[in-house]
This record gives structure tokens, sequence and C-alpha cells, in this order.
């Protein structure tokens, strides 16, 4: 058969990929407080106790402001940044877009600290309105690779027809262009948001007293007796970033088939 | 002569338009990315002072004794003594430890995601590819903190590893070498970047016109020798961006090294948030951040220099023994460039010199395996 043994190593590797989260859900049922095989019985109780731990739904609401408003502010950026990128020749272009997409090669750590010393040094208070910022800094990069597929499959002669139907580049923007990139701008917004979500880097060193939910896992991760909990918690996030990016997924597939774009493949 | 000054003019209208359309994403990453950058390269010159940082120049953060001083009675007093980064024995041991885990990592991506990409590129059906790239990124969307976690669970002493092994008998002990230290930094950072090193080189793999494998069987080469001369020479900066995609952020994880690196397995980010957050030394904490990235640009500028240099004397070659020629004097050169890192490291003292030659040797044997001469 035509690349058996490439297609053993792949599926191989793909059961390599997916290990962790298949194992997730069954020590997050698992009737024991120690993460071991053999497995010893079934219960709820990890759920059951998720719902009375008060500094996780607080941070819980925390992440949830900040993915939302993180990924509108990226999805905002992103699409300035898409368009300019695909529909115009500027100079200093490559060096533009290259220093907005640094964020996706340099170690975040680098970013945190950065902006940690710049928010200090002018003296502003740490709290999730900074890592917000942060975020929308790590998100855009991902916002403008979705959006620019979605603008650059665009067949530029529908804005021609709609400017030469007497609209104004605004207006045409409006009318002609944003409803065909939509679906990347979902795809977009929910793609920022999962990021947020499980953003941590940021979070650690720009919230300040305020947690997100993953500098909450980060801090609970050290007691053991909180580490069936903390699976529990896992398998709704997993399940919650699978749905969002099933979504994503549809909604970029969507849009690249309503402009007319052959489909590439992947969110990167 | 009209028409040329029209053409200007509607470029440079081009030009403001893209400009102005780019500007509010431009702005928002010079000011919360740009003049930050600029501002911790400023701030490793500085000197820590209590509650403040005083602009004196000094190269001290970076090598030599360097200290924190505070103001008492109107005079600045030295208070806590402590050693430039390059000055240090524990934070060159990170760096180095940060830079073996991040190559080892790097390394193993990149070899082992090729045949994944090269599949999906190559065999497996147009209208599936893209279910087959959703697959295989999911994993990387999905709670990075939970799959570290994960990761201690399985490779952890009475983690999935162990007590399958001791249950099947095969072992009488936990196996000690597997959490905790290094290897498990680099088992779990390599599952964690798998997606980013299969995707470059998916979209490479993608690019090369697929009658020029047809020609290259055509003139007679074998279907191995297809793949060495054509196929992995066009896949080639697909490779490099994989390289790149992965290296980099990795030098500078926090999260794995924190979670299950253990003692032996702390990398550089941990000493850096230890500098800032913990010992409140933001002039030395910027000077190990910007050593880090140093280092990092160091090792790939001369890892692609030596690949560049590879290509150029093997594209002299011809001849059907180019590419075992290629690879033999590739591997001559590598060994012997070890050897000598090795002594002058050994002659140095410190093992900065023999680690760096060493990086350099494996980032360049990686990329210059190369076959770029291989002229299709």
């Amino acid at each position: 058969m035509k690349g058996g043994g490439f297609k053993v190593y792949a599926i191989a590797y793909l059961i390599f990929l997916y290990a962790p989260i298949v194992l997730l859900p069954m020590f997050a049922f698992n009737n024991a407080a120690i993460i071991a095989f053999p497995l010893s019985g079934f219960t709820t109780k990890w759920f059951a106790a998720l719902w009375e731990e008060q500094a996780l739904w607080d941070a819980a609401k925390n992440s949830l402001l900040v993915g939302v408003s993180a990924s509108i502010g990226a999805t905002i950026l992103g699409i300035f940044a898409a368009r300019a990128s695909t529909r115009y020749a500027f100079p200093g272009k490559a060096g533009i877009l290259g220093m907005i997409m640094l964020p996706l090669v340099l170690p975040e750590i680098i970013l945190a600290v950065a902006l940690l010393v710049l928010l200090l040094g002018l003296g502003m208070p740490l709290s999730l309105m900074t890592v917000t910022m942060g975020h929308i800094l790590v998100c855009t990069p991902f916002s403008i690779a979705i959006l620019s597929a979605a603008f650059q499959s665009l067949d530029k002669s529908l804005e021609e027809a709609a400017y030469d139907l007497g609209e104004t580049p605004v207006t045409a923007f409006g009318l002609v262009i944003l409803p065909l990139v939509m679906p990347g701008i979902i795809s977009s917004l929910l793609i920022c948001f999962t990021i947020s979500l499980d953003e941590f880097i940021m979070a650690f060193f720009l919230a300040g007293t305020e947690s997100t939910l993953p500098v909450y896992i980060f801090s609970q991760v050290r007691f053991p007796q909180k580490v069936p909990v903390i699976m529990a918690l896992g398998t709704i996030l997993v399940l919650l970033s699978i749905i969002l990016l099933t979504t994503a997924e549809y909604f970029r597939r969507r849009g690249i088939a309503r402009t007319g774009g052959k489909d590439t493949g992947g969110f990167l | 002569m009209a028409q040329s000054t029209g053409e200007r003019r509607f470029l440079s209208v081009e030009a403001a338009n893209g400009l102005k359309m780019i500007s509010p994403t431009a702005i928002y990453a010079t000011l919360l990315l740009a003049v930050p950058l600029v501002l911790i390269f400023a701030y490793s010159f500085m000197t820590d002072s209590y509650l403040s940082i005083l602009s004196d120049f000094q190269w001290c953060n970076y090598y030599g004794n360097c200290a924190s001083y505070k103001i008492v009675d109107g005079v600045l007093t030295p208070l806590q003594p402590y050693q430039g980064v390059w000055s240090d024995p524990l934070a060159q041991t990170l760096l180095m430890r940060s830079l073996y885990v991040s190559l080892s990592v790097t390394a193993a991506t990149v070899l082992l995601s090729f045949p994944v990409a090269y599949y999906v590129s190559f065999h497996v059906e147009a209208s599936r590819k893209s279910i087959w790239l959703f697959l295989i990124t999911i994993p990387f969307w999905t709670s990075y903190l939970i799959r570290v976690f994960l990761w201690l669970a399985i490779l952890g002493y009475n983690g999935v590893v162990n007590t399958t092994l001791m249950g099947l008998g095969i072992i009488s002990e936990p196996l000690s070498f597997i959490v905790y230290n290094a290897n498990a930094v680099v088992i779990t950072l390599a599952h964690a970047y798998a997606p980013f090193a299969i995707l470059p080189i998916f979209v490479a793999l993608e690019k090369i016109d697929r009658s020029l494998l047809e020609a290259g069987r055509d003139l007679g080469e074998s279907p191995f020798m297809t793949f060495l001369r054509v196929t992995l020479p066009l896949a080639i900066p697909g490779v490099i961006s994989a390289i790149m995609i992965v290296f980099i952020p990795t030098v500078g994880d926090y999260v794995t090294p924190a979670l299950i690196g253990g003692p032996e397995g702390k990398m550089i980010a941990n000493l850096v948030q230890l500098q800032y957050l913990k010992l409140d030394n933001y002039p030395l904490g910027s000077a190990t951040a910007i050593s880090s990235m140093i280092l990092v640009a160091v090792t790939l500028i001369s890892g692609l220099a030596l690949a560049k240099l590879f290509a150029r004397i093997y594209g002299r070659l011809s001849g059907s023994t180019v590419w075992a020629v290629s690879v033999l004097g590739a591997a001559v050169t590598c060994v012997a460039f070890s050897a000598a890192c090795w002594t002058i490291g050994w002659v140095i003292g410190p093992f900065v010199a023999k680690f760096l030659c060493i990086a350099v040797g494996h980032i360049g044997l990686l990329i210059g395996l190369k076959l770029t001469e291989a002229r299709p």
C-alpha cells in the first residue's frame, strides 16, 4: 500500500500527541486521590468539588473577562494589519510586520518581563487590564495569520465593483469586505480567546494580586490533594478548547470557501 | 514620463494608505513590544538600588562583581553583592542547560515530525489533508499547563510509565531518570512543540512541484535518491523555519522546567523569574534575559553560517557521489569542529566555549546535512 509505513508512523505520532489528553478524563473520573494506575473505580466527586472552590470561580470570571477583551482587541488590530499586508504595498512592510509577528517566536518570559518593566516604570498598577494588554500582544500575530488567509483569497474586483457603484472605501469595506471575511473574524476571535484562556506567563507576571485560571492551576499543583480536582478542571477546559477550536475551524473553512479560495489547512 | 509620475503618485498614495492601515497595530506593537525590549536592554546596564533603579552605566550585570545599593544617610552604600550573569556559575549552568535542552528538543521535534509532514503532504488525499492538520494542531491549543502536568503523571515515580513497567515486572523500582530532570523537560517540550515543527515543513513540502519528482525518477534516480536530491533540498526552508520556531521559544520556557524539571532540570527562565519577582533585581534579571537571547542569536546565526559554508563547499562537487561526499564531509567537519571546541573549552576552563561550540556543531549538522547543493 502507498505510504503504508508512513501511515503507521503518523498514527503512532498522533497517539503520542494525544496520550496526555486521553489520560486526563481517566484520572478526572478515577476514585483515588493519587494519580497512578491501576484505576480504582468511577466517581464524579472531583467535579463536585470544583463547585465549592470560590477561588476557582473568581479565576474563571477573570479569565473570561480577559479572554473576551483580549480576543476583541487582538482581532481588531489583526484586521488592520491583515488588510494592510494583503491589500497594500508600502515601504518598510516586511520590517513592520516582522515586529508585529515577533511575539510568535520570542520566548514569552522575555515579553512578560519587558512589559513588566515598562508598566512599573510608567507607574501603572498591575491588574487584569495589564494582563489583557499582554494577551493582545501575544494573540495579534495569530489573528493576523488567520485573517491574512481570509483577506488573501478576497477577489479585488468585488471591491472595485463597489467603488464603481458609488460606495466610499469605508462603506465598501462594511458592505462588501467585512461580510466576506466575517468567518475569518469569528475564527480569529475564537482562537484568540482560546490562547488567552490558556496563557500563563503573561498572567503570572502582570496580574498583580488577581489570578486567571492558569495562574490558579499553577498555584494548586503543589498541593497533592488538589491534583484530582485539577484533573477534573483540566477535562472541562480541554473539552471547552476542543469545542472552540472545532467551531473556529468550521468558520475558517467556510470563510475560505465563501471567498472562493483554496483550503491550505491549518491555523498557523 | 507623465505616466511614470502618475505611477509614482499612485504608488505613494498606496504606500500612504498601507501605512495608515497598519498604523494602529504597528503603534501598539511599538509601545508594548519594541519600547519594552529597548527598556530591558537599557536596564541591563543600570544599577540596582533599594526600591529604585539608578541609571549609572555599568557592565557588571553581565560580567564581574556587582552590588545592589541603598541610600543610607544620604550616602550610596553597597547592600547586597552579587555576580554578573557570565561570572555566576549558576547562571552559566542554567544558560547551558537551556541551550542543551532546547537543541535536543529542536532535533527531536524536527526529525520526528518530518515523516509525519511528509506523509500528510505526499500520501494523504487532498480532501483529507486539512482534517489531519486539524488533528495535529488540537493538542497544541489545549491547556499547556494541564498537559505539562499530565506528563508529570505519566513520567512520575507513581506515574503511568513506572506503574505499568513495575506491574509487568520489567523493572523492580521506579525509573528515576525520566522525571525531575532535564530529560523530562525534553520529552515534555518535544511533545508540546511537535505541531510547530510539522506545519512549516508541511507547507514547504506542499509547495514542491510534483513533476520534479517524476523528472528525477525519469532520469533514473531511485525513489530514495530522488527524495534525497529533490524533495529534501526543497523542504529545507521549511525545516529551517521549524528549527527557528521551536528553538527560540523553548530556550525561554518557564512552565515545564518549573513543574517537572526538579532542581536538576531548571532553566534560564526560572532564574529570570527569580531575579525579577523574588530578588527584585531588575538590572540583573534584564541582563539574564538579554544574555539568553544573545545565546540564541549566536547559536542560530553561526549554525546557519556553517550550513551555508557546507552548501558552498559541496556545491562545487558534482557527479553521483556528491551526496556521499557531502554527508561524510559534514560528519568529519562536525567531529573535527566538536573536538576543536572541546579542546578550546578545556583550555579556557569554563565550559561556556565548549557548549557553545557543540551547539553550533549540532545545528550546523542538522541544517548542514542540507543537501542544498543538489540541483534538481
